[in-house]
C-alpha cells in the first residue's frame, strides 16, 4: 500500500509524489544528477538537438494542419502555406531550417563524442542509441523531403528509391513494394507522409528517451575523458560534479539564445541559405516526365551520397585488391585461434570475388550504408588506453583533422555534377573515411600517450 | 605537420578552384536592379505581367486581392487588371489549355508563382537576374518555329512577346574555336549576323590560336531603335522586380521582422549570459 512509501514532501507535491516518482524523477535527472563541471562549448549541442527536435514536431503539427499530401495538391498547398495560412511561411521556414540546423547541431554532437570519447565503456548504449537516432534522422529528413512535391523532392526520392532495386534478387521488387508504383507517384507521396509525421517521430522521440536514460545511468563524460564517480565527497557527491539544474540548465539557456540567434538569421534573412537549404530546382513542380540535369540531395547527405557514387566498376578493383591485402594480412600476422585463423581470411576473400560479380551500384549501396552502420562499432574499434582527444599523441589530432576535412570534402563533392577529377576525389576520400573506422583497432594503440589527470581540469569563470 | 597542411591546402584549393574553370558557355546573366521596395515599379510590373504574361502563364498561387500589398486599391485591381469578369479573391489562372499549349509551343507554358525562386543558382544569380536577362536576349531566328530564339534559354518555346515595345534589333554572335578535324592545330573566327529579320550570315576566318587556347563564344545587340531598347530595358526591371514580389510576397516582411527578433534574442541572450555567471561564479 501508499503508506509503505516513504514521502518526504507535503501538499500537491507530496499528494503526486504518493501516486508517482515526481520528486524522484526530478532529483534523478535535474537537481540531483550530477554532471561534471568543466563542460566545454562542445557539450551545448546535445540539448540544442532536444531543442531543435522541439521546433520540429511543433511546427510540423502546424504544417500538417494545413498541408495536403496529394500529389496533385502538395506543391500549391506549401505555397498556400507561405501566402495564405497566417504565420504560415514563418513556421514554414522554421521547419525547413530546423531540418538542416538539426544535421548541423547533430553532426557537432557526434564529434564531440568522437573527440572525448564518449562512446566508450561504460557508455557504448548511449552511442548505440545516438547512431540509431542519427539514422531515424536521415530517414526522417528523407521521407519529409519528398512532401513539397518539388522537381528536386521527386527526383531524389526517385534516385534513393531506385538504390533498393541493386539488392541482387529481391531488389527490383522491393523498389517497386516501397514506392508502391512504378515509378514514385500519389502512392509514395501518401506512404512517404505516413512514415514522416507518425512512423519516424515516435520511433525517434522513443530513441532519444533511451538515449537519455542510458545517459544518466552511467553519467556524462568529458573534455577530460576521466570518471568523475571515482572522486567522491562524504556524502557521495563527485567532487567535480555540479548539478544539472540549476547549472547546466542556465548554461543551456544561455547556449540557446545564441542558437536561436543564428536560427532567426537563417529563418528571417536567408531561408533558403543560398540554395542548400531550400533547393531552387525546388519552387518547380514535380515533373515524372523531365528529370533535371544535375540531381543533388539536400548538403547533410552528400557526404554519403559521394561514397555512393564512387564505388564504379573500377573501384571494385582497388576494394577487392584490398578485401584480398586483407585476407593475407589476417593469414600472416593474427592471433586468432580455431575457425577464425582461416575464417577470416576465407571471408574477405569471398568478399573480394564478390566485389567484382555483383554490380558497382550494389556496392555503392553497401558502402554508403556502410559507413554509418559502422558507426555502431565505434565503441569496439577504439582500443586508446585514454578516452580523450587531449592525451591522445599529437599525430591522433592530425588524423582526426583529415577525418574531418575529408568529410566536408565529400559533402562538397556530393553537391557537384561528377566528372574525373572529382569521382577521383570522392574514391580517395571514401578510403580515407572507411580507412579511419576499419584501421583504428591498430592506430589507435600506437603513439606514446600523455598522463590522464586525477582530477578534471577546470578555470572557474 | 607543416606538409600535412600544405596538402590539406592543396586539397581545399583543387576543390574551390575546380567549379570556377568548369563552368562558363553559358550566357552570363546581367544584374537585375532592386526594386522590390519601389512600389510603383511593382504596379507597372504588375501591369505588364497581366498584359503579357498572364495570357499563357498562370500564376496559380497568386490572387489578385494580394496586389493589395503593393498598394493598389481593389477597384484599381478589378478595372485595369482583372478581365473576363472574375472576381478581385480569384486565383491568376489562365485558360489556355495545356494540351492545346503542348501542340502550339512544343511544350505547356509553366505556372510563374514561383519562377523566379526556381531560376536562382546556388551562391550565384538570383531568379531575378535571370528573367531580367532572359527577357532582354531573344533575336530573331528565321529557322525557328515561333521566329524567336533566346541566348539565355537556346530553342526556348516562347515567342518575343514585348518585340514591338524592344524594337528591331541585330544580334552578332563571334565564335573563337579550333577549326574541327584539322589537326595542325588551326583556330578560326566563326562570326555570325542575325539580320532583323532573323537571316544570318556567317563569315568563317582563320585567327591565331588565343592564349590558354580556351574557345569563346560573343555576343552583342545592336538595336536599331536605341531608345525603345533602353525604354525597354526599364519596363522589363519592373517585370523582374514584380515577379521578385510575386515569387515570395513576405520577403520584405520577413526582413523587417527578423531585425526585431534578432534584436529582443541579443538582449535575451546579455540576460542569459549574465544568469549564467551568476550561477556559476561559486563553482570552484
Amino acid at each position: 500500500m501508499a503508506g509503505e512509501k516513504k514521502i518526504e514532501t507535503t501538499g500537491l507535491i507530496g499528494w503526486i509524489d504518493a501516486r508517482f516518482p515526481l520528486t524522484y524523477l526530478w532529483k534523478a535527472h535535474a537537481s540531483e544528477y550530477y554532471a561534471p563541471k568543466n563542460f566545454n562549448v562542445w557539450y551545448i549541442f546535445g540539448s540544442l538537438a532536444l531543442l531543435v527536435l522541439v521546433i520540429q514536431i511543433v511546427t510540423g503539427i502546424f504544417l500538417v494542419m494545413h498541408y495536403k499530401p496529394d500529389a496533385a495538391k502538395a506543391f500549391q498547398s506549401v505555397e498556400y502555406i507561405m501566402r495564405e495560412v497566417p504565420g504560415g511561411w514563418i513556421i514554414r521556414y522554421m521547419h525547413s531550417t530546423g531540418a538542416s540546423m538539426f544535421f548541423v547541431v547533430v553532426y557537432l554532437h557526434m564529434l564531440r563524442g568522437l573527440f572525448y570519447g564518449s562512446y566508450r565503456k561504460p557508455r557504448e548504449l548511449v552511442w548505440i542509441f545516438g547512431v540509431a537516432i542519427f539514422l531515424c534522422l536521415m530517414a526522417e529528413a528523407f521521407f519529409g523531403y519528398l512532401l513539397p512535391w518539388g522537381q528536386m523532392s521527386y527526383w531524389g526520392a526517385q534516385v534513393i528509391v531506385n538504390l533498393f532495386s541493386a539488392i541482387p534478387f529481391i531488389g527490383p521488387d522491393l523498389a517497386i513494394w516501397i514506392r508502391g508504383d512504378y515509378i514514385v507517384s500519389d502512392a509514395t507521396l501518401n506512404r512517404f507522409f505516413a512514415f514522416h509525421v507518425i512512423a519516424i517521430p515516435l520511433v525517434l522521440i522513443a530513441l532519444v528517451v533511451l538515449h537519455i536514460m542510458a545517459l544518466h545511468e552511467v553519467g556524462s563524460n568529458n573534455p577530460d575523458g576521466i570518471e568523475i564517480k571515482a572522486k567522491k565527497d562524504a556524502n557521495g557527491i563527485p567532487l567535480d560534479g555540479v548539478p544539472f539544474h540549476p547549472y547546466y540548465t542556465v548554461h543551456d539557456i544561455f547556449g540557446a539564445s545564441v542558437f536561436f540567434i543564428v536560427f532567426a538569421a537563417i529563418v528571417f534573412f536567408a531561408p533558403e541559405m543560398g540554395g542548400y537549404f531550400l533547393e531552387y530546382n525546388n519552387f518547380l513542380p514535380a515533373d515524372p516526365l523531365k528529370t533535371p540535369p544535375h540531381i543533388a540531395p539536400v548538403w547533410y547527405f552528400t557526404p554519403f551520397y559521394s561514397m555512393l557514387r564512387a564505388i564504379t566498376d573500377d573501384f571494385t578493383w582497388v576494394l577487392a585488391g584490398l578485401a584480398v591485402l586483407a585476407a593475407l594480412a589476417f593469414l600472416v600476422r593474427s592471433n586468432l585461434r580455431g575457425i577464425w585463423r582461416v575464417g577470416v581470411p576465407v571471408i574477405f576473400v569471398v568478399l573480394a570475388v564478390l566485389l567484382r560479380t555483383i554490380d558497382a551500384k550494389f556496392w555503392g549501396v553497401v558502402t554508403m550504408g556502410g559507413a554509418v552502420i559502422i558507426l555502431f562499432f565505434l565503441p569496439w574499434l577504439d582500443r586508446s588506453p585514454v578516452r580523450s582527444i587531449r592525451y591522445r599523441p599529437g599525430w591522433h589530432k592530425v588524423l582526426y583533422a583529415i577525418f574531418i576535412v575529408n568529410f566536408l570534402m565529400l559533402g562538397f563533392l556530393g553537391t557537384q555534377a561528377p566528372n574525373n577529377v572529382y569521382n577521383l576525389m570522392s574514391q580517395v576520400g571514401t578510403l580515407i573515411y572507411l580507412g579511419f573506422f576499419l584501421l583504428m583497432p591498430f592506430w589507435s594503440t600506437w603513439g606514446t600517450f600523455k598522463p590522464v589527470p586525477e582530477r578534471v581540469t577546470y578555470k572557474a569563470h | 605537420m607543416k606538409k600535412l597542411l600544405g596538402a590539406l591546402a592543396l586539397i581545399i584549393g583543387m576543390v574551390t578552384a575546380l567549379p570556377a574553370g568548369a563552368a562558363g558557355g553559358t550566357y552570363p546573366l546581367e544584374r537585375a536592379p532592386d526594386r522590390l521596395n519601389d512600389l510603383a515599379a511593382l504596379q507597372n510590373g504588375a501591369k505588364l505581367f497581366v498584359n503579357y504574361c498572364l495570357n499563357c502563364h498562370s500564376a496559380s498561387s497568386v490572387r489578385y486581392s494580394d496586389l493589395r500589398q503593393i498598394g493598389l486599391t481593389d477597384a484599381q485591381i478589378l478595372n485595369n487588371l482583372v478581365f473576363a469578369g472574375n472576381s478581385v479573391h480569384d486565383m491568376m489562372v489562365v485558360a489556355m489549355n495545356p494540351v492545346d499549349a503542348k501542340t502550339w509551343f512544343g511544350t505547356a507554358p509553366p505556372d510563374l508563382s514561383v519562377m523566379a525562386r526556381a531560376k536562382s543558382t546556388n551562391a550565384g544569380p538570383s531568379g531575378t537576374d535571370y528573367i531580367y536577362t532572359y527577357l532582354r536576349s531573344f533575336y530573331r531566328d528565321y529557322t525557328k518555329l515561333t521566329g524567336w530564339d533566346n541566348l539565355v534559354f537556346p530553342n526556348v518555346g516562347m515567342p518575343h512577346v514585348m518585340w514591338r515595345e524592344q524594337g528591331p534589333r541585330r544580334l552578332t554572335k563571334v565564335e573563337v574555336r579550333p577549326v574541327e578535324g584539322a589537326t595542325d592545330g588551326s583556330w578560326e573566327r566563326v562570326t555570325t549576323e542575325y539580320d532583323e529579320f532573323g537571316y544570318s550570315t556567317t563569315k568563317v576566318e582563320p585567327t591565331a590560336a588565343p592564349i590558354g587556347h580556351h574557345a569563346s563564344v560573343e555576343y552583342k545587340f545592336t538595336p536599331l531603335n536605341p531608345e525603345a531598347a533602353k525604354a525597354f530595358d526599364n519596363q522589363i526591371a519592373d517585370l523582374a522586380a514584380f515577379m521578385e514580389w510575386m515569387a515570395e510576397p513576405m520577403k520584405l516582411e520577413r526582413q523587417r521582422i527578423g531585425v526585431w527578433v534578432i534584436l529582443y534574442l541579443a538582449i535575451f541572450m546579455v540576460i542569459a549570459w549574465r544568469l549564467n555567471a551568476v550561477y556559476w561564479k561559486d563553482v570552484k
